[in-house]
């Protein structure tokens, strides 16, 4: 068991979609819910972490500040970041440590939003942006979806077909969520007659931008049991690891990977190596996960997950598609959220709300996406430009 | 039309390319301490750990490489991205060179059929105009297949 577990007193969220409000209205309404969810009022929160959205052409950030003034400025201490996709889990991070360190007792964290449509670097003439240069001297961004893998197309010779069963599954599994945009089923057939994106992924497997929020209240597990709280869901592992030299797996927004030609690649690579750092802090064993909430920007990302954490060995993702493991009532059941896919992608709040999932989950308060009888839930992401985020929950 | 004035071919990014049709290259960089080769440079130092006060020197990259991926984008890409009206789908391939142990993306060939390449054929650099002005013309390099 983890020595640096910390409780999830409450969570939160505001409905993803697109809904064209002031942004901050998502956030504060995910964090009073959490913070009605925690038992506790919202004076009772001694730090505030947001993850901040950076948005491209709109004024403003929504930061640790933001929240707080929303909510009616208290005094307290704040603290803000940014890390692409993985913000969410380094403002858990920042509220876990700052919890184990004794400095605050109970900790509010909570982000959200997009901008909406394909995403597209600042506008004027940045050559030193590398953003920038990408889309001028390469067209898009092609490796965003992971279409861009090694194999006759995508990961291990994955198949049409494998590429939609995924949509498939994430379709039937959000489609009970309330906070999910998307609450359609789709069949294997609709999804292969949807537009070619980036051969082979097309449009109904990559994720669409959207609006959204998600929030936590975390304590310490002297203050949950304080409250009454003899089994909170506890987060008993923060992975926000980066790459070893030399990532030989190119990524967003590289032109190129780095050499291996002086120093050899790693055993681990970068994305193998962001869940297991949770598993050992965790002392958990990926055998022991019975849910996981993973970044399916794409379909193709989905499926390299499955073998980046662990739930099955190299080159037997699409085997484990396949048998029906990852559905629900399966082995280990993935996204029963629905996903990204089902979501939407709300940068900076995503990540919070995979762990949102995650407590309702091993609460056994999901509804008809409940994983039965789930004791441990894993998450796993990657922010751009190197930011690792996985998250490990248990009961 | 008469004064057929020849532009100045350079590259569109100043720096990372030779832009003589009859040599291509990429312009990159070693730190000849580690053995470790970058491109381009986003960095003044060597990002290999341990080997920041190693100098990086200017070197030509292998024009030669195995194709490790590639994929076809079917949407037209936003600004600054220069396509073509109407858009035609164009594909990005993922080349590792074989000496350096690195992966390099660059967009296919024009007239190069996506259908026609498969995973680990040996591909080479060539040279393309990405667009031009009254007075030059802006190079970017692309990958075909050696065959071709």
């Amino acid at each position: 068991m983890s020595k640096n577990e910390v409780a999830i007193l409450g969570a939160g969220m505001h409905p993803w979609g697109k809904w064209g409000r002031n942004f901050v209205e998502y956030g504060v309404v995910a964090l009073k819910e959490a913070i009605k969810d925690a038992g506790i009022e919202w004076k009772d929160v001694d730090f505030v972490v947001g993850g901040d959205t950076m948005r491209n052409g709109y004024p403003g950030y929504v930061a640790g500040a933001t929240f707080a003034k929303a909510m009616g400025w208290t005094g307290i201490p704040i603290a803000s970041c940014y890390a692409a996709c993985a913000t969410g889990a380094q403002a858990i991070e920042i509220a876990r440590t700052r919890i184990l360190a004794g400095m605050a007792q109970v900790a509010a964290v909570g982000a959200d939003t997009t901008p909406k449509g394909f995403l597209a670097p600042n506008k004027g003439e940045r050559t030193l942006d590398p953003d920038w240069l990408r889309f001028r001297l390469l067209g898009d961004e092609p490796d965003l979806f992971r279409s861009l893998r090694p194999a006759p197309h995508g990961p291990h010779g994955a198949t049409e077909q494998d590429f939609a069963r995924i949509k498939v599954k994430n379709s039937k599994h959000g489609f009970t969520n309330p906070n999910a945009r998307y609450r359609q089923i789709y069949t294997e057939a609709e999804v292969l007659a949807s537009p070619l994106v980036a051969a082979p992924l097309r449009l109904f497997e990559i994720c669409a931008t959207s609006d959204g929020a998600a929030a936590l209240v975390l304590c310490s597990m002297e203050y949950a049991k304080k409250k009454g709280i003899a089994k909170p869901v506890r987060i008993s592992a923060v992975s926000t690891v980066s790459p070893t030299f030399p990532n030989t797996i190119i990524d967003m927004p590289d032109f190129s990977t780095d050499s291996a030609a002086g120093i050899p690649a790693p055993d681990r690579s970068f994305k193998d190596s962001i869940s297991y750092a949770a598993y050992q802090e965790a002392g958990v064993d990926p055998s022991d996960v019975n849910l996981a909430e993973v970044y399916d920007l794409s379909s193709a990302l989905e499926l390299d997950w499955y073998e980046n954490i662990g739930l099955c060995k190299p080159g037997e993702a699409e085997g484990m598609l396949r048998s029906g493991a990852t559905e629900l009532g399966g082995r280990v059941p993935v996204n029963p959220s629905g996903g990204l896919s089902c979501f939407g992608e709300a940068v900076p709040a995503q990540a919070i709300a995979q762990v949102c999932e995650l407590t309702w989950q091993l609460r056994g308060t999901a509804g008809e996406r409940q994983v039965e009888g789930a004791k441990v839930g894993i998450t796993a992401n990657q922010g751009l430009f190197g930011h690792g985020s996985s998250v490990l929950c248990t009961r | 039309m008469s004064t057929s004035k020849q532009k100045k071919r350079v590259a569109a990014v100043e720096g990372w390319i030779d832009v003589d049709p009859k040599n291509p290259r990429l312009v990159g960089y070693k730190d000849d301490a580690s053995g470790t080769y970058f491109f381009p440079k986003d960095v003044s130092i060597s990002r290999a750990p341990g080997f920041a006060d190693t100098p990086l020197r200017e070197v030509r990259l292998s024009n030669r490489g195995k194709l490790w991926s590639y994929t076809t984008n079917h949407y037209k890409p936003p600004e600054p991205a220069i396509s073509p009206d109407p858009f035609v789908p164009y594909t990005v391939a993922a080349v590792e060179l074989t000496e350096e142990r690195m992966v390099i993306l660059g967009q296919l060939a024009d007239g190069v059929d996506p259908a026609t390449i498969e995973v680990g054929q040996e591909m080479e650099l060539t040279l393309a105009t990405l667009y031009e002005d009254d007075e030059n013309e802006y190079i970017v390099w692309k990958w075909k297949p050696v065959s071709a």
